[in-house]
């Protein structure tokens, strides 16, 4: 039952949602499991849009409070580093093991220092850290597994500060969303 | 002409007989053996707790020594059960405790257990060695603190995934100085603090230990000393795993891990720095079990680099971050692999971090040896499984769970039968079964055909119609376990054959079509089953319209008619 570009797509009538290959039986089946999402207990959009059906995907309620790190917000894994920033007061910490990428670090850098970043002039940021060899990196350039492997602690510069530090060629990513 | 020999030689001869199926059709043979088995019968394994009484037991089996129960229907696990439902214990212990029988074990899995059950235990029972708590629920660490001070001869003392309300850290302080019989300590689901010297002290003068497996809060330095203590151990579960690679603490740590020679079995990393990872590597060349599921700070490469090192390993839990190229180190490592359990990191999430169908395909095909499944995925594909049923045609146990549970084939756009029938009828010597993805009746006419040795099958939003759950009915002779939901079947599929119930232990159904009035015929024509409906709406009186449908039936056969201790939400007819 290929539907292959014969040309009679368009006048061809058919039931379902638009772009399912499947007849009837495979729509009936997601609308009832579209349903049931809509009238769960559980009902919580994730950020998807895709709603939770109470017992599913089956995993035991005890794994599902003790394995799942991240969204719980519970710590299986710890690496702080410090971070410091240009202008304010005090330095803090954070757990790089939480964090999946560049663009979710930014997100927790802008979290910490938000009441900086915004009463300073409107200059850009500029992350970096140091590595392993003692050396100051600009933050993006490596893979992030690499990163979280070497960095010993991190720092937000202001991009009018650099030019003095000793850093290397500024890389696209993660300067792009710290600016603010 | 075996009436002949003095029942001792029989005794003898049935010694030899470990298996319970086996002792149970011995017993079946003649009135003799009958009766002889039952005296000598030690290990009594009761897979529903609700299916016969503590008093017919402890009739049957007086010599009995170790028992296993089991509670809740496995459902209970995803939440689908109300928390009070049943399953408790203490009727159990109170009973063996009046009876005089010499219990020195005992295994419970989703079992209510409470402090006052736990006490009971410790005080009644001299030669008590063994107690192990599976998904259990209802103590604390005040019933722990019990078993520690009165057990004289524990042996093991074993807690997996139990929700455990532990604040007060005392209770590994009750062991007596005089206790130095432990072999197994698993305390890794506690949450709460216990006091670090008394731990290091039992564990010195523990000189059988061989399974000791920590929670979260031991620190490293202990976790060091205790190596040192216990070079002998065979299986060990890390809880906090933290350290600075460079440091001093990393090196003394190294060196007691290293003097740990036999340890085969490794687990936890419930708190990990994936970079001191490379201080485990001189252990990994003996690993046999490996259970990486509690610690999702492990991924990428430091992940790989560690299983790359485990080439004699067996058992494999892990976390769906490993990733499908990660499946493709374990194939090319581990080829001695028999059980592969690859859990979700992120149930709910875009999938950034979990396995697809090649992953599945990988593993099939370097690690021939391979029997055992639970598979968490993205999606799947029917070439896949054709692929993997011919790759691996000994699986006793096949579980699949797609994280979208009606989703077809992505490449096909069709649903998984074709697959799932190529692993049942490849693989002769299933034994356990559960389908996801978007399925049809076909598939159960597969399964209906060809699983001739299933004893468990779980569905969900699968099937079209009634003649899906009657294939299976028909066709798996052996089934013992039926669990279903979200499925169109309705009172036909039900009512078709009521008498095969009697030969299973169990069938749970929720969100299907069945009705009240079907409900109640089942029921009424097989009195040797209890059938249970389950209704946790606000409702207060159930609703007595015979064409209702209705939410959860869990029906079970039994030899000691109705339960006397089920909830308001719990209705058995």
């Amino acid at each position: 039952m290929a539907k292959q570009g014969l040309g009679f797509e368009i006048t061809e009538l058919r039931l379902g949602l638009p772009g399912g290959g499947g007849g009837t039986e495979k729509n009936e089946k997601k609308r009832v499991f579209l349903e049931i999402s809509e009238e769960g207990e559980n009902e919580k959009s994730n950020g998807n849009g895709k709603s939770q059906v109470v017992g599913w995907p089956p995993v035991c309620s005890y794994r599902k409070k003790n394995s799942l790190g991240d969204k719980d917000g519970s710590k299986t894994s710890k690496f702080y580093v410090k971070v410091g920033m240009d202008g304010a007061p005090f330095l803090r910490k954070i757990d790089l093991a939480l964090h999946k990428g560049y663009s979710d670090l930014a997100t927790a850098l802008e979290k910490l220092f938000g009441e900086a970043l915004r009463d300073a002039d409107r200059c850009e940021f500029v992350p970096i850290y140091e590595d392993k060899d003692g050396d100051w990196m600009l933050a993006g350039d490596v893979p992030w597994e690499m990163f979280i492997d070497s960095c010993k602690r991190l720092r937000i510069m202001k991009r009018a500060d650099v030019k003095g530090f000793g850093v290397l060629q500024p890389g696209e990513a993660f300067k792009g969303a710290l600016k603010e | 002409m075996m009436n002949y020999f003095p029942d001792e030689v029989l005794e003898h001869v049935f010694d030899s007989i470990a298996s319970h199926k086996d002792r149970n059709s011995v017993s079946l043979v003649c009135k003799s053996w009958y009766r002889i088995e039952r005296y000598s019968r030690r290990r009594v394994f009761i897979g529903n707790c609700y299916s016969i009484s503590p008093e017919r037991l402890i009739a049957r089996f007086p010599g009995l020594k170790s028992l296993t129960l089991k509670g809740k229907p496995h459902f209970a696990d995803f939440n689908l059960v109300p928390y009070d439902w049943g399953g408790f214990v203490y009727p159990w212990i109170k009973a063996l405790a009046e009876s005089g029988i010499g219990l020195e074990e005992l295994r419970l899995k989703r079992m209510v257990v409470s402090d006052e059950s736990l006490e009971l235990l410790s005080k009644s029972f001299a030669n008590f060695k063994s107690l192990v708590l599976v998904s259990c629920e209802g103590f604390s660490a005040d019933g722990l603190a019990a078993v520690a001070a009165n057990c004289r001869f524990l042996r093991e003392l074993d807690l997996q995934e139990n929700e455990v309300d532990d604040h007060r850290g005392h209770w590994l302080s009750c062991f007596p100085e005089s206790c130095t019989s432990l072999v197994s300590l698993n305390f890794a689901c506690l949450k709460g603090e216990v006091n670090l010297g008394a731990l290091e002290r039992l564990v010195s003068r523990s000189p059988n230990l061989k399974s000791l497996r920590l929670n979260r809060l031991v620190p490293l330095d202990t976790l060091q000393k205790l190596l040192m203590r216990a070079p002998q151990l065979v299986d060990l579960g890390i809880g906090s795993y933290v350290h600075d690679p460079s440091s001093e603490a990393s090196n003394k740590l190294k060196h007691a891990i290293q003097r740990c020679k036999s340890i085969v079995s490794l687990s936890g990393f419930l708190e990990v720095a994936p970079r001191c990872m490379s201080a485990i590597y001189p252990i990994c060349g003996n690993l046999t079990t490996l259970n990486l599921s509690y610690a999702p700070g492990l991924h990428g490469n430091k992940l790989t680099k560690l299983i790359q090192h485990c080439r004699k390993l067996q058992r494999l839990w892990i976390l769906d971050r490993i990733g499908d190229k990660g499946l493709g180190v374990v194939a090319s490592t581990c080829k001695e692999l028999q059980e592969l359990r690859v859990f979700p990191s992120d149930p709910f999430g875009a999938g950034n971090d979990a396995v697809t169908e090649e992953g599945l395909v990988l593993v099939s095909a370097g690690c021939p040896k391979l029997n055992s499944l639970l598979y968490f995925c993205q999606q799947m594909t029917n070439a896949a499984l054709i692929t993997v049923a011919r790759n691996c045609p000994n699986f006793i146990r096949f579980r699949l769970c797609i994280l979208d549970p009606v989703k077809p084939d992505p490449v096909t756009n069709q649903p998984l039968d074709e697959g799932f029938g190529a692993i049942v009828q490849s693989c002769k010597r299933l034994k356990r079964l559960s389908l996801s993805g978007l399925l049809t009746d076909q598939v159960f006419l597969y399964i209906g055909m060809y699983a001739e040795q299933l004893e468990m099958l779980s569905i969900a939003f699968a099937a079209d119609s009634d003649k899906g759950m009657l294939y299976v009915l028909n066709g798996c002779k052996k089934l013992r376990k039926l669990e279903i939901r979200d499925c169109p079947f309705g009172n036909s599929a039900l009512l078709e054959d009521v008498g095969k119930y009697e030969t299973m232990r169990s069938l749970w159904m929720s969100s299907c079509e069945v009705t009240l009035g079907g409900c109640k015929t089942v029921a009424e024509k097989m009195p040797s089953l209890n059938v249970e409906i389950i209704n946790e709406s606000d409702q207060t009186e159930f609703n007595l319209d015979e064409g209702q449908k209705v939410d959860k039936m869990y029906l079970y056969r039994t030899l000691v008619g109705h339960r006397k201790d089920a909830p308001e939400s719990v209705w058995i007819l």
